[in-house]
């Protein structure tokens, strides 16, 4: 049982690492808007919406 | 724009097709909406839209880019703009017309549009579009240009500050939230192994550890998020009002110290998780409720961010510079061309022309003036140009101060205590006395078990679903009316429309179309094509309800020698005859004969509230037109089922008493029911008699003249096309025209009341159960865990379940006013 003592420091610990990460986000602007990026992803055949440089081979879809 | 864009027009709209996109066959299309009406109009034979639209067609416009010059303006940019490390610009601009998951791809695909532009990102809810770019390579005015041509005009975002505010607070609220969700995950985590041990038996040291853990974790919870309901407890016993958070601080605290002494003491109960989940779960309520009303502002705002505000300056040598409203001084002179909104108040020192006042007074017919006159900020100068030497800008003038007052008037006005919070304040007395009695009655027991169990009641009767049970069913409620066109700025206006009613309405833009139409023509019909023609180019309501009325007539017979009629008019040649169009004032001053008859029906239209409008051929009457504001359709057949919804009616206006008159006794309300020649002064008291009884006051109405009624009644509700004013002071804004759309907020916000008493009921009676499931001393940490979460989630399926607010059964044009 003694085993528990390790595991529930490491535990809160990675806990607290995601609580630090959530705030560094929210921080960030990450959660400014909830409702257009899930809008966002219907429009987008290509995995990065930045991606706008070259648009030759994009012709064709109406 | 690149050459390569306007090489192809989409040929349904005629915009440019932006490179990447284009159609089948021989056509092109700018996007697959035009694609899908073009293809509707020929399956259904209708091809011949194209050639009949051909004259009308929208080409692109030469002035848009003149229009959009002022964003260049280097003190905007220096302002409004941030530069980036690479040495592109970042600007946030409200965009327009943003409606679906096309429209933000087509604004995002900006950069393969325009070269130079690095990124454009949209924020849909509250209508804006951050854009980067390269400033060598396009400048920011060419950038709009093109979002302007493909159906998306921008316009600088001028909320900008009281959004940054606002962005802090959501921030902190999700903070508020993501820490409370982790400590409350991880407690309750902690306690499946304490109710393990419950059972199977645990090592006395562990279960220490485990309970100082959970602890420690739940100290940070209420330390941190929950301190939100202390600072509420606290301000409400200063206010003497017992509100939701008085039982929730105490809960807490109870919990939290009893827990903490237990733990010590190795014995007893602890009930952290079910403590980090009840501040878990009223955060996720209270945000909820802050969000829906945010999203009603920020429509709200994106509707009036589209008000003017440039003016046209006289320099020396009577030279226009285009300046911004806010850079007006007294003193200055400006001159305000036909169809442009007055910036500031003033007298006319130069021209004479008619001015649609409707904005300021509710008037909707045009009021002349000439020089010497005062004139109004925000009044629209209708018939030719003016310059105006200014006297008072921006909160002096007179729009100003009923801006300001609507301001003062909203920051007193008296908070609405919510049936929730009625509720609340006897349900922390119950609360209190049952856990007096608890102790009581365990006594004999022991001392610690009293507490044991009295704190157990406290915290399975914490009001947790009590909390959630009124923002759930009006964030539900309010979602579904935004999507049936109507905003709902304070939930608490859908709690005061279910009581009694008193609506006073006010006939400008409510009952009526808020425009005049022509009503009836006397005389020779011949005469017709002719007075189009002189009128072809005026913005006069008149000139344009009779062009509306017959669009087949337009004629593009030759007009010479027109010339404005100083009584309010026009004259000029057409087709070879003497034309004067004008007031019966302007036609007697040119000189025409006036034939018996025409006298006679134009005092007769004057005494029916009409405004007449003579025409004479070749120096003789020979016409009559009268002009009238119209009824909306529906009014008369929705005045009716009002009254079966709503006891009184009142209808006011700032018209002319015997047009109220007669317009209340075609919607079937009696004399005695309507009111005329009522300045802004006037309805506020009208209002503020009506009130002290038990009826909900009810102001509905448009304009700037109505604004401070609005607030003043109990709920103030804005219809389509309103003022800047009314949008700021209205609790409700509707977004169809008509008195239907009131008709559905009223039993929307009944059906929603229902949905209320509903969830109360059913969180009063889990809470009866689990209080008494606490005196009796059954109530273990493990079946409070359980309870709560069936209560909550009860509660979020009957609330989203409900049909409160049903989508318009008729067209449903533009779902939230355009706002989006």
């Amino acid at each position: 049982m003694s085993v528990i003592y390790i595991v529930l420091p490491v535990a809160l610990l990675l806990a607290g690492g995601a609580v630090v990460a959530f705030v560094w986000a929210v921080r960030s602007g990450q959660l400014d808007d909830l409702e257009t990026p899930a809008w966002r992803v219907l429009g987008d055949e290509e995995a990065d919406g930045r991606s706008d440089e070259s648009d030759a081979e994009r012709a064709g879809d109406g | 724009m690149p050459s390569s864009a306007t090489a192809d027009v989409c040929a349904h709209c005629g915009l440019p097709v932006p490179p990447g996109r284009v159609g089948r066959d021989t056509r092109v299309f700018c996007c697959a909406g035009c694609r899908m009406v073009a293809d509707a109009l020929r399956d259904a034979g209708l091809e011949q839209f194209y050639r009949i639209r051909t004259e009308a067609r929208p080409g692109p416009d030469p002035q848009t880019l003149e229009h959009y010059r002022p964003l260049d303006d280097d003190a905007f940019l220096a302002a409004s703009a941030r530069t980036e490390p690479d040495g592109c610009h970042r600007i946030t601009l409200g965009i327009e017309n943003l409606h679906c998951v096309g429209c933000i791809w087509l604004v995002e695909r900006l950069p393969r549009v325009v070269d130079g532009v690095r990124s454009a990102r949209v924020d849909l809810p509250r209508g804006l579009v951050t854009l980067s770019w390269d400033p060598a390579r396009v400048s920011l005015a060419r950038v709009a240009t093109t979002l302007h041509h493909l159906g998306h005009p921008t316009h600088p975002d001028r909320d900008a500050d009281r959004r940054a505010v606002r962005r802090q607070q959501e921030r902190r609220h999700i903070l508020r939230i993501g820490v409370a969700g982790a400590c409350a995950a991880n407690v309750m985590t902690i306690a499946f192994a304490l109710y393990g041990g419950a059972f199977e038996g645990m090592d006395a040291e562990l279960r220490r550890v485990l309970r100082l853990t959970s602890l420690a974790l739940t100290v940070v919870a209420v330390a941190g998020p929950g301190r939100v309901f202390y600072r509420g407890a606290l301000a409400s016993l200063r206010g003497r009002v017992l509100h939701m958070d008085v039982p929730v601080a105490i809960a807490l605290s109870a919990g939290v110290i009893w827990g903490a002494v237990n733990t010590m003491r190795g014995s007893g109960e602890v009930y952290f998780e079910s403590l980090t989940a009840i501040i878990f779960l009223l955060l996720v309520g209270r945000w909820l409720q802050d969000r829906h009303r945010w999203s009603a502002e920020e429509s709200v705002a994106a509707l009036y961010r589209i008000t003017p505000e440039r003016a046209w300056r006289l320099g020396p040598g009577d030279r226009t510079t285009r300046v911004p409203v806010v850079a007006l001084r007294r003193g200055d002179r400006v001159r305000v061309p036909p169809g442009a909104a007055v910036p500031a108040d003033g007298t006319i020192e130069r021209g004479s022309t008619q001015l649609d006042c409707s904005r300021l007074t509710g008037e909707s017919m045009p009021v002349p003036a000439e020089r010497g006159d005062d004139v109004d900020a925000g009044s629209v100068n209708l018939d030719a140009s003016i310059d105006v030497q200014v006297e008072r800008v921006g909160p002096d003038s007179r729009l100003g101060r009923v801006l300001n007052d609507v301001r003062s008037q909203l920051a007193t006005r008296a908070p609405v205590v919510a049936l929730a919070d009625r509720v609340a304040h006897v349900f922390v007395l119950v609360v209190l006395a049952l856990a007096a009695a608890t102790i009581a009655i365990w006594w004999k027991a022991g001392p610690a078990v009293g507490i044991e169990h009295a704190i157990a009641l406290l915290i399975v009767t914490c009001p947790c679903a009590l909390g959630l049970a009124t923002p759930l069913a009006i964030t539900a409620a309010v979602g579904r009316a935004a999507r049936a066109g109507m905003l709902i700025k304070s939930g608490a206006a859908l709690e005061q429309l279910s009581r009694d009613l008193e609506i006073v309405l006010d006939k400008t833009g409510t009952v009526t179309e808020g425009r005049c139409a022509l009503v009836d023509w006397i005389g020779d019909p011949a005469v017709r094509p002719l007075v189009l023609a002189l009128e072809r180019d005026q913005d006069h309501p008149f000139a344009v309800s009779m062009r509306e009325r017959w669009p087949a007539l337009s004629s593009a017979a030759p007009v010479e020698e027109t010339s404005r009629l100083p009584g309010g008019g026009w004259r000029g040649r057409v087709a070879g005859r003497r034309m004067v169009v004008g007031s019966p004032r302007g036609v007697t001053l040119d000189g025409a004969r006036i034939p018996e008859w025409a006298t006679r029906a134009t005092s007769d239209a004057v005494a029916r509230g009409r405004s007449p409008m003579m025409i004479a051929c070749d120096d003789a009457v020979v016409a009559l037109a009268t002009f009238e504001d119209t009824i909306h359709g529906d009014a008369a057949d929705a005045i009716g089922r009002l009254r079966r919804l709503a006891g009184r009616i009142r209808l006011v206006s700032g018209d002319h008493t015997r047009v109220v008159t007669a317009v209340g006794r075609q919607i079937g309300l009696a004399d005695a029911e309507t009111v005329g020649e009522a300045d802004p002064q006037r309805k506020v008291a009208f209002v503020q008699a009506r009130q002290g009884g038990d009826a909900t006051v009810v102001m509905v109405g448009d304009g700037v003249n109505d604004a401070a009624a609005l607030v003043v009644a109990d709920v103030g509700v804005a219809v389509r096309g309103g003022a800047e004013a009314s949008l700021v002071a209205a609790d409700v804004f509707l977004s169809r025209p008509g008195v239907t759309p009131l008709l559905d907020l009223i039993t929307g916000a009944r059906r929603t009341m229902r949905v209320i008493r509903r969830n109360l009921a059913v969180s009063l009676g889990y809470n009866a159960v689990a209080a008494t499931l606490a005196m009796a001393g059954v109530i273990t940490p493990l079946l409070a865990a359980v309870l709560m979460p069936i209560s909550s989630l009860t509660l979020v399926s009957l609330s989203y379940r409900a049909r409160t607010f049903d989508p318009p059964h008729r067209d449903a044009a533009s779902p939230a006013g355009g706002a989006r």
